[in-house]
């Protein structure tokens, strides 16, 4: 085949490289992406969106049991719900199939050409793909990296049989009885959760003291009281030994050090992601690494000129609006605008239940910041519309400067609250103040209202506590 | 529970006040007994008030830099369970002595004494952690909406998304614009002032004029030095005669003593010749190693010559005293002024050896400069100033030679000392310091 010869060359067509691609078509840049699976990447195939969908389902599914079962105060009766799990996987990849066709439009729209296959460097302005039709040769001005990240394979548990990963998870057809998951991280408990509103007997096995350690306890407390309402088993401080004979018993090594066998039928590890960093040659290149990632500056670019690397394999946290932002920008240097990376936050949302939103920084970072600061916290069972919902556990808090009350950080527990993450964001990228937050009027009745009285309890006048 | 009044305790021999240098304790804290609860500084040394009983902090009686008289209220705690009279009629606290911060005249007869001479224009050095020197922090208050307020050192520019856009596309450095919004938030319009000033301007930014104005309060021994400076300057009409010694043969002296040196012996500078030079020229001259008691009328006239070293500490100026120099041999005076100033340095001087003198050196060494004009160690008469030796090229009839030359500044109280009185006790120093084995042929 012809050697395809292009000024800009994005290589993985995640949340970051198909954004990038998209925005370098539009500023009239003569882009090629090169995509090894689907369009779209983790996040639209085997993450985000795919595992958004399922715990939706789960959340409709615990909701019509519970009214079955007569709990619900509600007035509602209902029968005992059924799920078929294989028809929600269908509806799930009919979603995923939409979104996959929405982005091959986008780049077709920009005049980006999709290469399908396998990349490897040759050299810094060369990549050879594996297509199914053969070797492709393209050379390219500037290379853009957006490989992403893959899920860590312990080595005494690899995946395979009973044992999957998140994307194994996302494609089950039946709901499994027994479900252990290895690893109380976000993608374990929010899928754990939701395999057990569906029926599946979960326990969570964590390293750690807590669940989701990396947020603070304050945080975390209304999930832990959440996942004990829903019988799932939490053994923190607990290790993964590996599989009995059989493949249907996990044995563990518990807090107390002693060693016991749990019966499962999958055991789900989600003990982390690494950057993918091999299979494409990155020796050709020789790039500087930050620790397992490529080392990136404020407008991520690598230690070789030409090269960017954005998204997943450039480092924490690894987030796909990370991705685009960096993707969009680099698209834009590209282009010969002035650009660098001057966000002031990357807000973070884990769909456990309830959902933990994280903006900016936590009173925890501000304290080791060395920065004075003050807080506010206001929780949603003092929220009209939090009642309505059913949904009275969580609260919001902001953190900021107690010099000037400029915002540092919000945080916040609750259910739907992922939906309030813009607002958090906004509040902090506009250098809002307390006053600010405090000031604006937020419609009533909705739970965004404890946005604007954590403010006012930071002031030390809150209205509805 | 009862309120139990701590007074100032009488801090020292005819103290009648002292100036509070340091809190300890706050309203509300509690305290056990034997807490520190507060630092005065009297004239003679820094004085830490302990508690006497246990309780909480209800009422503090003064502010740093107050000068607070003996037997006043102090602090007010309330305390546990019944009280005793004491506790209305002031307990009695032992007040602890931290360190002798200036100068005693115990066996001076006047009280007063100023801890330092003319060469301490150098501002007050770095504060002992939590002694009487502490500064009171300085704060930067946040200036909230001051047009050009600048943005403490180091922190990222504030200005939303659009505003970051505009600068990018506009080439402007956000850092260098001032922010006029909330939290000296930069607005577009701040943008629109900066860009209109036009890129002459914004390189000027380096060069802008500074308007701001910091207060620094004056408090323990930096006030003690200003006030005894005031005294020393405004009661005492001062003569200064300056002249040079030419120290060449002196020098050669010095490097041979010091080669030949026992073990034991300390290396000496030319502080222990002037030392012995001024010994012998207060022989001939008794009445410029005195006392001068202006307001009784009296010129106390010493026998022992006990010479003050002007010396700078970290604490700031000290003056240890070398006592009764006349009977110290040259190694003598090396080895004590060495002593004296590192002990005045570490602050383990005792009150004895920071009192007491009846004529003053300063030396800033090899900062000397060419001419000082030293102020007095009131009630002192006389300070000779050493300026830094340099080699000069003197005309010897035929030629220039280079000889290693040094002024002296010295500064006499001229309402007791003639200038012709003092000009001789300077010639006769440069004389002995010419050749210096005059200065030790007996007779």
């Amino acid at each position: 085949m012809k050697d395809i010869f292009c000024k800009l060359l994005v290589i993985g067509a995640g949340p970051g490289g198909y954004v990038c691609a998209i925005r370098a078509g539009q500023l009239g840049i003569d882009t090629v992406v090169v995509e090894a699976k689907k369009l779209g990447g983790t996040c639209l195939n085997v993450g985000c969106i795919p595992s958004k969908a399922l715990i939706h389902v789960a959340e409709e599914f615990k909701k019509i049991a519970q009214i079955a079962s007569g709990a619900s105060p509600l007035g509602i009766s209902a029968g005992k719900p059924a799920l078929d799990l294989s028809k929600t996987v269908l509806w799930k990849e009919g979603i995923v199939g939409r979104l996959n066709n929405g982005v091959a439009g986008l780049l077709k729209r920009a005049e980006v050409k999709v290469v399908e296959g396998w990349a490897r460097f040759r050299d810094g302005k060369t990549v050879e793909v594996e297509t199914e039709i053969g070797p492709q040769v393209i050379r390219a001005e500037q290379v853009v990296i957006a490989t992403g990240s893959d899920a860590i394979e312990l080595p005494f548990l690899p995946f395979g049989g009973n044992v999957i990963s998140s994307t194994g998870a996302l494609a089950l057809t039946e709901v499994p009885s027994k479900l252990v998951v290895v690893g109380a991280g976000y993608i374990g408990l929010e899928l754990g959760t939701a395999f057990a509103k569906i029926g599946a007997a979960v326990t969570v096995v964590e390293a750690e003291g807590r669940i989701l350690p990396q947020y603070d306890a304050e945080l975390t407390r209304p999930v832990a009281k959440r996942l004990r309402e829903l019988d799932i088993e939490v053994l923190t401080g607990a290790k993964a030994k590996g599989l009995a004979s059989k493949g249907d018993a996990l044995s563990i090594e518990a807090a107390d050090g002693k060693v016991v066998t749990l019966a499962v039928d999958k055991i789900l590890v989600t003990v982390g992601r690494k950057p993918a960093t091999e299979g494409w040659n990155l020796d050709a290149i020789d790039l500087d690494m930050d620790g397992p990632f490529i080392r990136i500056d404020d407008k991520c670019r690598t230690s070789m000129r030409g090269i960017y690397a954005i998204g997943d394999v450039t480092g924490e946290p690894m987030l796909a609006h990370r991705a685009t932002a960096q993707g969009e920008m680099v698209a834009g240097i590209v282009a010969g605008e002035k650009r660098s990376w001057d966000k002031v936050c990357i807000p973070a949302v884990c769909f456990t239940d309830p959902e933990i939103v994280t903006a900016g920084l936590s009173p925890d970072e501000a304290k080791a910041a060395g920065i004075g600061f003050k807080t506010g916290l206001f929780p949603f069972r003092a929220n009209g519309r939090a009642m309505t919902l059913e949904k009275e556990a969580g609260f919001i808090r902001v953190v900021a400067r107690a010099d000037n009350h400029l915002l540092l950080g919000i945080q916040g527990v609750g259910a739907g609250i992922a939906e309030l993450s813009a607002g958090f964001s906004l509040a902090l990228e506009m250098g809002a103040r307390l006053e600010d937050v405090a000031a604006t009027i937020h419609a009533h009745p909705t739970q965004s209202e404890s946005l604007q009285e954590a403010a006012l309890m930071a002031l030390g006048h809150p209205m509805h506590i | 529970m009862t309120e139990h009044v701590i007074r100032l305790p009488d801090v020292g021999e005819g103290v009648a006040e002292a100036e509070l240098v340091e809190w300890h304790v706050k309203i509300g804290d509690l305290v056990r007994e034997d807490a520190i609860l507060a630092a005065v500084m009297t004239d003679k040394a820094t004085v830490e008030i302990p508690s006497p009983v246990e309780g909480e902090i209800v009422w503090l009686g003064a502010k740093i830099g107050d000068v607070v008289a003996v037997g006043s209220d102090l602090v007010r705690l309330k305390v546990r369970g019944e009280d005793n009279s004491s506790a209305l009629t002031g307990a009695r606290v032992a007040p602890r002595v931290k360190a002798p911060a200036s100068e005693t005249a115990e066996s001076a007869p006047l009280a007063k004494r100023p801890i330092g001479n003319s060469l301490e224009r150098a501002p007050a050095t770095t504060a002992l952690p939590g002694s009487a020197t502490g500064r009171p922090p300085r704060t930067a208050p946040f200036r909230q909406s001051a047009r050009g307020a600048p943005r403490p050192e180091g922190e990222k520019p504030l200005a939303a998304p659009a505003v970051r856009l505009r600068a990018r596309e506009a080439g402007v450095d956000l850092r260098q614009v001032p922010g006029t919004g909330p939290a000296g938030r930069i607005t577009h319009e701040d943008l629109d002032a900066f860009s209109a000033q036009g890129p002459g301007l914004t390189r000027a930014l380096g060069l802008q004029p500074r308007t701001a104005v910091e207060d620094i309060k004056v408090v323990g021994l930096r006030r003690r030095i200003a006030e005894k400076m005031s005294i020393s300057n405004s009661r005492i009409p001062h003569i200064t005669y300056v002249e040079e010694v030419d120290v060449t043969g002196l020098e050669e002296l010095r490097a041979t003593l010091n080669n030949q040196k026992r073990h034991d012996q300390p290396k000496l500078t030319l502080l222990p010749f002037l030392m012995r030079a001024m010994v012998r020229a207060i022989v001939e001259q008794p009445n410029l190693n005195a006392l001068f008691d202006d307001e009784a009328g009296v010129v106390h006239q010493h026998a022992g010559v006990h010479i003050g070293i002007a010396a700078q500490t970290p604490a700031g100026l000290m003056v240890p005293v070398v006592r009764h120099a006349e009977a110290l041999d040259l190694w003598g005076c090396g080895a004590e002024v060495s002593r004296l100033v590192e002990a005045a340095k570490n602050g383990t001087a005792t009150r004895d050896e920071l009192s007491g003198s009846t004529i003053t050196i300063t030396s800033l060494g090899t900062m000397g400069g060419v001419v000082t004009t030293p102020i007095i160690n009131h009630p002192e008469v006389a300070i000779i100033g050493v300026n830094k030796m340099m080699v000069r090229p003197i005309w010897d009839g035929s030629a220039f030679i280079p000889r290693k030359m040094m002024n002296l500044s010295s500064s006499f109280d001229h309402r007791v000392v003639d200038g012709f009185d003092a000009a001789l006790f300077v010639q006769r120093i440069k004389t002995l310091l010419e050749t210096p084995a005059l200065i030790f042929i007996e007779g």
